[in-house]
């Protein structure tokens, strides 16, 4: 019988086969051409040399303005920590800073290519050039959208039919991936009309739909809650029931003034839709009915438009520039990003009349200033001495202690979350970057490997910066789960292990470049002479064993799981 | 202020280690339990979906609701059970039926996390479950296995909320398979050189950090002791049903749910403070009569097989048994004879831990015109009423990290369940 592949130019019609042996030849095609591509390449990422830059607009021009508003920054963390009796520790190490800004913005850690090419960057423009490598990369947009995504609709699965997360994370991804300035995407959020598959940032509403409820439309005062919450770092749906128990700030009508802004938004046939047959009604405590509550700011109504749809209305007010908290919010939800950490905690209790850290304002008005261009405040962050410095001391006349964390006067050391972990073993035990560039197998091996592995690490779901504290599953699953198992077992094909072993031209370089895969960072001398003796004159199997078990020790390690 | 407890007691929140109980007072509340006779541990049978309580613990045999279940006798002077239920029949002397369960929450991740905790869900904090409730108040030093067990779970297993993810359930599948991660899939050899190594890693990471890093901050390195102890603990045997005698064993039903329940029995026995075994499938907007029968026929022998080997073992006043899900079904059909979500009266059982059995609390209308049933309890009631027997104060407030007192639990104790 011919084989099938010599059909393939004849007239003749195809031979009917079992689907199963068709996608067992296109997998085995695709190993071959991942195998070649692989080992082709993998030689000079080994060592020391670099590819060249890819293209030439990677340059970003500091300008004046830029570095001016850094240096007010760093002023104003100066005098804090003059004030507060407390020295800043040491800057760290550009690898380090680069790892922070990976997990923070990609969820995963430099692949030992990105580190070389990092590496050929003249100092002073490496941290912005990486910024622009990490903005052209879908692997950004998609990861913080999100994280976004949880704090504007949580993590549920949400309303049969009516909703469709993925459409709205795919949705933020884009608008982060093209740059649209964050007032537009919220406006966006807030205002959506139409069908949720069509227009996916009606989903923001949508979830909110509870069908066991004799009401069938989108629900207020959770739309409130979330806006309030995500959009204006307030927590004013705690007034849901009650007047403030712990202040006498918000009264329970703030709450459901701003519910009000949704009473219109209906669920109809083309989707969602205003209609203005439907206003908000609700009973306060003490009355004997429900009344129709009235759609008002719950601060700062002077930025209320007085025309337009409610929901337009308090999209305008929400995002207007001069609503400092939205600015206060969206600065303290990049901060926390990029640190694991917000400026702020908890992260959307910010104070409304102050008094706010070092700094916030001085971010609010150059994130107003730039239009609520995201990016440009990452950059701006990014680049302050506050981020970079080191989250150790090295000074013994400045030892460090939890109060430098507090100050920020050291990088805060935070546990990672469960997909930050997943994703850096499988990039660890990959020498190329797994992006959106990767084979498509190797994509969806890291989409299955990372699921299953942050299901038994433990989501935590939308606490998106609580400490929850470690695990003994979570170290269990390190230490004899199947991800590290399959990842830096003996496969000279796929696992960085093997092939450091393998092509490596001595102890030192293998032991090197195992470090840089896994922790960024070169081995102090200590741990290098212990590992090259590890490795010894060992070949073959015994060989790619010592560089599975130097693999599994880092990756089992403090360093491994935390940020820092 | 006396009753309130400070759960973390550092600003810059000295990661787990302040969220702890000190030890102290972890020995003490173990050694309470012990000499005091309250019971010891909880079995939380989770009937995923939303049980119909009229084809199961609430049946109203040839009332218009019940659109022909029929019900059956038990040993229980005057409990009827939906007719499948039979072997549950024959321990009925042990359980009290609840079938006037109150909630307001109809969506089922709102509804899991409402019964779980004893809280409705609020955007502030997350509340624990009530087995990580039992953990962190009644903390077990002896045992080397997770204290706190969830087999056969679904996507919403029970988790410790604001006191940390370290009181979250350990997650397990299948008894008949072994328990994920316990293995190493190395030689000793090798494992001890790579304890080596790591050492060397982490005694570099330590450098120029706060002193005592592990023990103030990460945790790390105390996990990883720990997760070692555990996989060499003996303890681990308790996971392993296949020990059992195949009689005992088919006791329980030939099924995941079965032996998971009877993995849970052994778990009690060896100290584990609380199992939740989950079975799944109760959400029948469709065919409800048949669907609902499906379960029940995987349900019966599991749920009257633990109360009697518990009972066999002397367990039983040592361990409050719970079965039920987050709530119950319409008292009509729908158009596809299916019944849709109905959290305004619906049921659950317990039995064990000294709750006197045989009786019945609460009444729905057998006609269905009725919402409000007779005699309501709330759901945070159940929480009280198992807390209070175990001998913890739920009243008392824990000052979450958030810095916002929370009590363990809001609900009244039930009275009909204490006392004989």
């Amino acid at each position: 019988m011919t084989s099938p592949d010599s059909q393939s130019h004849t007239q003749s019609p195809p031979i009917p086969r079992p689907p199963g042996s068709l996608i067992q030849t296109a997998f085995n095609v695709c190993i071959a051409v991942l195998v070649v591509a692989l080992l082709s390449s993998f030689l000079w990422k080994l060592t020391h040399s670099a590819l060249p830059d890819k293209s030439d607009d990677h340059h970003f021009d500091k300008k004046p303005a830029f570095q001016s508003t850094i240096n007010n920054i760093d002023q104003a963390f100066k005098k804090h920590w003059q004030t507060a009796k407390i020295s800043p520790v040491e800057q760290a190490s550009k690898l380090n800073i680069a790892r922070r800004l990976s997990l923070a913005l990609t969820g995963t850690i430099p692949s030992l290519e990105e580190v070389r090419r990092l590496e050929q960057q003249p100092e002073g423009q490496d941290i912005q050039w990486w910024l622009t490598e990490i903005f052209k990369d879908r692997r950004w947009s998609d990861y913080v959208a999100e994280r976004f995504a949880r704090s504007y609709v949580g993590t549920i699965e949400g309303p049969f039919l009516v909703y469709r997360r993925r459409r709205l994370v795919d949705w933020i991804s884009d608008q982060l991936f093209e740059n649209r300035h964050y007032d537009q995407l919220v406006r966006q959020l807030i205002t959506a009309n139409g069908i949720w598959t069509s227009k996916p940032e009606v989903n923001f509403v949508t979830v909110t739909i509870d069908q066991n409820n004799d009401e069938k439309g989108p629900n207020e005062t959770k739309l409130a809650a979330r806006v309030s919450r995500a959009f204006l770092g307030i927590r004013i749906d705690c007034m849901e029931c009650h007047n403030d128990k712990f202040g006498d700030h918000w009264k329970q009508k703030d709450f459901h003034q701003l519910a009000a802004f949704f009473g219109e938004a209906e669920m109809s046939i083309t989707g969602i839709r205003n209609n203005s047959k439907t206003p908000y009604e609700y009973r306060y405590r003490g009355k004997k009915e429900a009344q129709k509550i009235p759609a008002v700011a719950p601060f700062s109504p002077e930025l209320m438009p007085s025309s337009g749809s409610p929901r337009h209305r308090l999209g305008q007010w929400v995002t207007h520039q001069q609503n400092r908290p939205f600015a206060r919010s969206t600065v303290n939800r990049l901060w926390a990003l990029l640190f694991n950490k917000p400026l702020i905690e908890p992260i959307d209790d910010i104070p409304l009349d102050g008094p706010w850290p070092a700094a916030m304002e001085i971010l609010a008005d150059e994130l107003v200033a730039h239009d609520f261009d995201l990016q440009h405040l990452i950059r701006i962050i990014a680049e302050t001495k506050a981020f970079q410095l080191d989250s150790r001391s090295s000074d013994p006349s400045n030892p460090l202690t939890v109060t430098h964390e507090e100050h920020w006067a050291a990088f805060p050391l935070t546990r990672l979350r469960p997909e930050q972990v997943a994703r850096s073993v499988i990039q660890a035990a990959s020498i190329t970057t797994v992006d959106a560039h990767s084979h498509v197998i190797q994509r969806l091996m890291r989409f299955t490997q990372q699921s299953d592995f942050v299901k038994r690490y433990g989501d935590p779901g939308e606490d998106e910066f609580a400490e929850l504290g470690g695990t003994i599953p979570q170290r269990l699953l390190l230490m004899n789960g199947k991800l590290v198992r399959e990842r830096s077992k003996k496969n000279p094909l796929m696992n960085a292990s093997t092939r450091i072993g393998i092509l490596a031209p001595d102890n030192q370089i293998a032991v090197e470049t195992a470090y840089l895969s896994i922790f960024t960072r070169r081995p102090e001398e200590n741990e290098k002479n212990y590992f090259v003796e590890q490795l010894g004159t060992l070949e073959n199997k015994n060989r790619s064993q010592a560089m599975e078990d130097i693999f599994w020790t880092l990756m089992n390690s403090t360093e491994f799981s935390w940020n820092h | 202020m006396n009753r309130r407890n400070f759960l973390n007691t550092s600003a810059a929140g000295l990661a787990g280690f302040s969220w702890m109980t000190p030890m102290a007072d972890l020995l003490a509340a173990n050694a309470k339990n012990t000499k005091t006779g309250h019971p010891k541990a909880v079995i939380l049978l989770w009937l995923a979906g939303g049980p119909s309580q009229l084809e199961t613990f609430d049946p109203h045999p040839g009332s218009p609701i019940s659109f022909g279940t029929k019900a059956i006798k038990t040993k229980a002077k005057g409990v009827q059970l939906a007719a499948g239920l039979e072997q549950t029949a024959e321990v009925m002397k042990d359980v009290t039926l609840i079938r006037s369960v109150t909630s307001k929450e109809g969506d089922h991740e709102r509804a899991f996390y409402n019964v779980k905790t004893g809280y409705r869900p609020n955007p502030t904090v997350v509340h624990p479950s009530i087995g990580s409730i039992l953990c962190h108040q009644l903390p077990n030093p002896k045992i080397e296995i997770p204290t706190h067990i969830s087999i056969l779970p679904n996507q919403w297993p029970a988790r410790g909320g604001y006191m940390g993810a370290q009181f979250n359930a350990f997650q397990m599948g299948d008894p008949k398979q072994p328990v994920p991660d316990l293995v190493s899939f190395t030689n000793e050899h090798r494992q001890s050189q790579r304890e080596k190594g790591l050492s060397i890693v982490e005694s570099a990471f330590s450098k120029g950090r706060i002193a005592r890093l592990d023990e103030q901050k990460t945790l790390h390195q105390q996990n990883m002791a720990n997760a070692r102890r555990m996989m060499e603990s003996d303890q681990l045997k308790a996971f392993d049903v296949s020990e059992v005698p195949k009689n005992e064993r088919l006791a329980y039903g030939d099924t995941r749910f079965g032996r998971a329940c009877l993995a849970a029995a052994r778990l009690v026995e060896t100290g584990v403070r609380c199992v939740e075994v989950t079975l799944t499938g109760w959400d029948t907007h469709t065919n409800n009569h048949e669907n609902q029968a499906k379960r029940v026929d995987i349900l019966d022998p599991a749920f009257a097989a633990l109360i009697k080997d518990l009972k066999r073992r002397k367990l039983l006043d040592d361990t409050i048994v719970l079965c039920g899900g987050e709530f119950g079904r319409t008292p009509k059909l729908n158009g596809v004879e299916g019944r849709d979500h109905w959290p305004k009266g619906f049921s659950m059982a317990i039995a064990g831990g000294g709750i006197p059995g045989g009786r019945i609390v609460g009444a729905t209308d057998p006609s269905g015109e009725k919402e409000r049933p007779v005699n309501p309890v709330r759901v945070q009631d159940i929480h009280a009423t198992i807390q209070h027997k175990m001998g913890i104060d739920f009243e008392k407030e824990l000052i979450t990290p958030v810095g916002r007192p929370i009590a363990l639990s809001d609900g009244n104790v039930i009275e009909e369940l204490i006392g004989s």
